[in-house]
């Protein structure tokens, strides 16, 4: 009986599991630094903190992933070796990692099977998979078809196929590392339900997290994590958000942004109709159309995967299309020469890329070198006809970086060298004093810590009130919320409807992420 | 062309297909689980030479063939020294292993044998000799089919069969066994092995083995089979075509032996016809020798439609940040 | 933070991959039952200590300068040209053609019209794998070895059918004309007491090759272009972000890689054989990739690790003569120099940044 043995293991009180002392340095970045923590079975355990606080790297400790430097580890009361995850998943311990672990071409029971095989066939093993899959989904209602593949399936079945996998290996602990990010709030909320009965049942859950309100939500006990110390240990009962928020940064935050209202100008961007068709012949975008006017800022909502990242990057000239895109009443290009980046650029467009490390900057340049990324073949930059003026562009970078606060002020340093918030400020600073006509702005404070979040909403909230045009992409519905003007919302590749932030709410959008528009239904 | 010719030009089609799909298939092994291998052409040389060299020296052809594993084994071992352990760039660790074999062959030939970088002839036992099948000789008045079996399905050498025999084989690995899951998993996704508390490098160190096994039955065939002697380097591009004819059959076994056949095919049709007539245009026989690498650029440009290669191949894996 | 001094990556780590190439081979002449000391000194001897053996050694130097940057430019768009030895072939068939069928007043003036002959036709030949890499995403690796072979049986077809000298065996074009010839080292530097570097083939294209150094460098760190190939090389997604076009640098790298390798021929082809032969290039196309990983893709660097290998092959082609050590021992070094300066440079590396953080932690301490 499953709940006989609930009762009989909180009846040991025992924790399901204790870390004592444990401390893990990369190099010479300290991650964990001297972590102590009880997890008492049966029992939800948040763990919150910013990015780069250390709470992936301590949960990969436990499952065997990265090795401690220093540390002893407790499941059931037993002190117990992890070397690798094979140790892991002996000691009972599951983890569903925020970036899944899937073989995208296998079907959904070669992944369950992979690794926990019996015996050198395969067919014996899948077999036995297919039986205990049918009995784990009557269990805990984890419904998911065993023979599709991977890579045909959405995030939130493949994330299904996760907690499967460690459930099929008899995982008593499981760990979910940011488990939300990709899910829609719909999805998000299934997810939790699924959560709270392996509770039920007797599982013990360690949630990692940065979202404040799923702490609040589901856990019971949270710990607060900041720069690779544990600061807090506390019932979730007995905190507040403002409380973990403080602990988490370490000082008082202000939660919401400050700006004045906006005074939209002119129309600047104009879009109709615009469709976009990928690589493996899949529609992603179905008829876009939208208007950015100059001074406000037009927040575009969704679930990562939904046809944001396409719009970004048709405007920003990465990617073909078709339909009508207009800057200042004068049509652009949308497919040939002269629709590239540099083309974008030369009509007053600046992008700030979803994803710095692999299109806004190139990490080995040096800072100089990446803060004309883009722009290299403006005159300004050239010493004469034939070549580039590297002293002189290193100067101005010199001060571009000590208007962006970029720290360290240097450079000559190579763009990886400096924490992700300051490589998004290097960003920034490049295409912000170009002084562009419209800005695209891709999740802009994506693994960057609270104060630089302040300081870059501050910035485009400043070009916005310089009268410039500004569309946001953002996976983060606060986010949206605090800074947009007007908020359009994408599902499918479909624009779902536009809303004005001070008439909706965070229910609606969620709503409307999911693809149901609560007004026609 | 009559019968008889063209039986002829695919009993050579099979000869020179044979080192072909050994290589291919090694460099199948090794890309499907994460490492691509572009020294298959010095692994097939090194075992040619040193399968040579030993079986003149032993009169035994298996000592030889068992001295070109343990070669070519040598150099997929510093492969996986090189793109595995140190995770070191896959395609120049494969340029080093090409250029080592073409000089150390030479070197050590020419110190053993002092023939100007190749062996002596090998004759009788040590040498790969052709295995008559049951019945050949008194069907091969059967028409048609007769023939075929009599010049065609008898009469090759044991690399010959076995190369064949690996297609199958092979297949069976890979998409039946749980070495074959985690093998093509690896190559796919290896943080989905690693995970799941598989050992990643230890699944790339096996498959890069099973590649220098086979590029060693395919260089001791070279060396000891379809010629009879080493000769400074007689494999003559044949590795870069089999990773041509990998990527034809987009990694998949049965096909890697459909391209091969093409490819020894073409090279059958250049070796026995050195000078074609074309009525008065004679095709020279510069071209006819450069016909096979021509025709891996055109497959390579062209007829592959779109290939995808294990999604990991070529990236070193890396763990801890 | 950097783990290492940006000296010790650009001096240290190929010096001990050097090392480490050089100890391994000194195992492999034991192993033939040769001495590795003697060895060695025959091959200092040989290209070191007299004047001509200089002129041999520059003379191959100039070759892997051409080959060393060629493959260099194209590592800088992470295009791994392995071509070199057939654009160089071709080169010299554009050399050929240059100087045997316009009439050239002088030498001043020939060396222009083969140099701009061999990079063309160089050039030309790197066009088809880079088109096919660039629209088709034919691995260029593949291709450029493919290439190799079929250079070869176009020079073979050409020297036996069409270019060769009338009533001659040898597949050979005639003797280019004699306003053609290059001055040799001997020309330029011996005085009337002494004759310098006699006998060898050291000839002026060796300035050509330092004028190339001169232009790679200023091509990938001062242009416009050179920042796209380096930017399109680290990241291809982030060149698309910025509006570098992959299809336009993938094809100009590998022809002005191809056009590098192409020039070679100037020095073989027009400054030492005066005709065209069969198998001009004698793997220096090859060694250009040694040169350029040791060299680690810095015109100071190829310029330097060309001058090694210049020795090594003037060093083994008099092991070869004196000894029963066969040439292809320059091969099994220069295999062993891109394994460790290439592969295995993780090897080298790591225990050193290892160190480099112990010492720091120390002097921090």
């Amino acid at each position: 009986m499953q709940g006989g043995r609930v009762t009989e293991r909180r009846a040991t009180a025992a924790p399901a599991i204790e870390l004592r002392g444990i401390s893990k340095a990369f190099g010479p970045v300290q991650a964990n630094k001297d972590i102590s923590i009880r997890v008492m079975p049966g029992t939800i355990h948040g763990i919150i903190g910013e990015n780069g606080a250390g709470k992936s790297t301590l949960m990969s400790i436990l499952y065997g992933f990265y090795k401690a430097d220093a540390g002893e580890i407790f499941i059931n009361g037993q002190k117990t070796q992890i070397p690798d995850s094979q140790a892991a998943i002996r000691a009972g311990i599951g983890m569903v990692f925020q970036h899944f672990k899937l073989v995208q071409n296998f079907t959904v029971l070669e992944n369950i099977i992979l690794g926990a095989e019996d015996g050198g066939l395969l067919k014996p093993s899948l077999a036995k998979a297919r039986k205990s899959l049918i009995a784990l989904e009557k269990e805990y209602g984890l419904k998911v078809d065993p023979d599709a593949l991977i890579e045909e399936i959405g995030v939130g079945k493949q994330q299904r196929v996760e907690i499967l996998k460690a459930l099929y290996r008899q995982a008593e602990i499981l760990i979910l590392d940011e488990p939300t990010g990709v899910l829609t709030p719909a999805e998000a909320d299934q997810l939790f339900r699924i959560l709270a009965r392996l509770k039920a049942e007797g599982k013990t859950i360690i949630l990692i997290t940065h979202k404040l309100r799923e702490i609040m939500e589901i856990t019971d006990t949270v710990s607060v994590m900041r720069r690779g110390e544990m600061t807090a240990t506390v019932k979730t009962s007995q905190t507040s958000p403002e409380e973990l928020a403080e602990l988490m940064v370490g000082r008082k935050v202000l939660l919401r942004v400050d700006k004045a209202p906006a005074k939209p100008g002119a129309e600047v961007l104009l879009v109709d109709d615009l469709r976009v068709t990928d690589e493996d012949g899949v529609e992603r975008l179905k008829g876009i159309s939208l208007k950015v006017r100059a001074g406000e800022i037009l927040g575009v909502a969704g679930v990562a995967g939904n046809g944001q990242s396409e719009l970004l990057e048709v405007l920003g000239g990465m990617r073909p299309a078709t339909g009508q895109v207009s800057i200042k009443g004068e049509s652009i290009d949308l497919t040939g020469k002269r629709s590239d980046g540099q083309s974008r650029r030369s009509r007053g467009i600046a992008h700030v890329p979803e994803d710095r490390q692999h299109e806004g900057l190139i990490m080995d340049f040096a800072a100089w070198e990446n803060l004309i990324f883009g722009y290299h073949h403006d005159p300004e930059y050239q010493a004469n006809r034939l070549l580039m003026d590297n002293s002189d562009v290193t100067q101005l970078a010199a001060r571009k970086m000590e208007r962006f606060d970029v720290r360290p002020p240097n450079p000559r340093l190579t763009a990886k060298s400096f924490s992700g918030g300051n490589q998004q400020k290097l960003v920034l600073a490049r295409e912000i004093e170009r002084n562009p006509d419209l800005l695209l702005v891709g999740q802009p404070t994506r693994g960057v810590d609270i104060g630089a979040i302040e300081f870059i909403h501050k910035q485009i909230i400043a070009l916005r009130d310089a009268g410039k045009a500004i569309l946001l992409v953002s996976v983060e519905l606060d986010e949206i919320m605090s800074l947009s003007d007007r908020i359009a919302v994408m599902f499918d590749g479909r624009i779902m409807g536009e809303r004005l932030p001070s008439q909706t709410d965070q229910t609606e959008l969620g709503l409307l992420m999911a693809g149901i528009d609560p007004d026609t239904d | 062309m009559d019968f008889t010719t063209l039986l002829l030009v695919l009993d050579s089609t099979v000869r020179l297909a044979t080192p072909l799909l050994l290589a291919c298939l090694a460099g199948l092994f090794s890309e499907r689980a994460g490492i691509f291998d572009i020294g298959l052409e010095g692994k097939m040389l090194m075992a040619a030479f040193f399968s040579a060299a030993v079986a003149y020296a032993t009169g035994n052809v298996w000592l030889g063939l068992l001295a070109g594993i343990a070669s070519s084994m040598a150099l997929s071992a510093i492969h996986g020294l090189a793109s595995i352990t140190f995770r070191g760039n896959q395609l120049i660790s494969g340029v080093a292993i090409n250029f080592l074999a073409a000089g150390v062959t030479v070197v050590v030939a020419q110190s053993w044998f002092r023939q100007g970088g190749r062996t002596p002839s090998l004759e009788g036992a040590s040498r790969f000799n052709p295995i008559e099948l049951p019945l050949a000789e008194s069907l091969s008045g059967v028409p048609l089919l007769g023939p075929i079996y009599h010049e065609l399905v008898s009469g090759h050498t044991v690399p010959v069969y076995a190369a064949f025999a690996a297609v199958p084989l092979t297949w069976w690995i890979l998409f039946r066994t749980r070495f074959g899951l985690r093998l093509r998993a690896v190559g796919e996704n290896p943080e989905s092995v690693d995970t799941a508390g598989v050992s990643v490098i230890g699944l790339r160190f096996a498959a890069v083995a099973i590649a220098g096994l086979l590029c060693g039955i395919a260089g001791a065939y070279l060396g000891t089979a379809l010629q009879a002697g080493f000769v400074k380097d007689m494999t003559a591009g044949r590795g870069f075509i089999a990773l041509a004819a990998l990527i034809f059959s987009k990694w998949r076994p049965w096909h890697a032996l459909y391209a091969t056949l093409l490819f020894g095919l073409l090279q059958a049709i250049a070796v026995r016809f050195q000078n074609i007539d074309l009525g008065g245009f004679v095709i020279p026989v510069q071209f006819m020798e450069a016909l096979p690498y021509i025709l891996t650029v055109v497959i390579l440009a062209g007829f592959v439609g779109k290939a995808i290669p294990p999604r990991a191949g070529g990236e070193p894996y890396v763990k801890e940040r | 933070m950097e783990k290492m001094p940006k000296w010790a990556d650009a001096v240290l780590v190929p010096l001990l991959s050097l090392l480490m190439a050089a100890i391994l081979s000194a195992i492999v002449i034991f192993a033939i039952g040769e001495d590795p000391v003697a060895a060695f000194k025959l091959m200092v001897d040989g290209a070191l200590m007299r004047s001509a053996g200089w002129g041999y050694t520059l003379y191959y130097a100039t070759n892997f300068i051409f080959t060393g940057l060629a493959v260099s430019v194209a590592f800088h768009a992470r295009l791994f040209n392995i071509g070199g030895e057939g654009q160089a072939m071709l080169g010299g068939l554009g050399v050929a053609l240059v100087c045997l069928y316009i009439p050239w007043p002088h030498w001043t003036l020939a060396i222009i019209g083969a140099s701009i002959g061999g990079a063309i036709f160089g050039a030309a030949w790197a066009f088809a794998p880079a088109y096919l890499q660039a629209k088709r995403g034919s691995h260029v690796v593949i291709t450029t070895i493919m290439f190799n072979y079929i250079a070869y049986s176009v020079l073979n077809y050409l020297l036996v059918n069409v270019l060769i000298a009338k009533g001659s065996m040898d597949p050979a074009t005639p003797k280019f004309p004699e306003a053609t010839h290059l001055p040799t080292f001997r020309d330029m530097f011996s005085t009337a007491d002494t004759i310098l570097f006699r006998g060898s083939p050291a000839n002026v294209s060796f300035f050509l090759a330092l004028f190339a150094c001169v232009f790679v460098w200023l091509l990938i760190w001062r242009t416009r272009l050179g920042y796209e190939i380096r930017a399109f090389g680290h990241s291809d997604t982030a060149a698309n972000y910025a509006g570098i076009s992959a299809v336009r640098i993938t094809i100009v790298t590998m022809l002005i890689s191809g056009a590098l390798a192409g020039l070679m021929a100037v020095n073989t082809t027009q400054g030492e054989a005066e005709r065209l032969i069969l198998n001009p290039t004698e793997g220096a196309g090859f060694i250009g990739i040694a040169v350029a990983l040791m060299g680690r893709n810095h015109p100071v660097g190829v310029f330097i690790a060309a001058l090694l290998f210049g020795f090594l092959y003037q060093g083994g082609a008099e092991l070869a003569l004196w000894t029963n050590i066969p040439r292809e021992l320059i091969v099994v070094i220069q295999a062993l120099v891109i394994l460790f300066t290439g592969a295995l440079d993780n090897m080298v590396r790591m225990p050193l940044e290892r160190l480099f953080l112990a010492f720091r932690r120390k002097e921090a301490r």
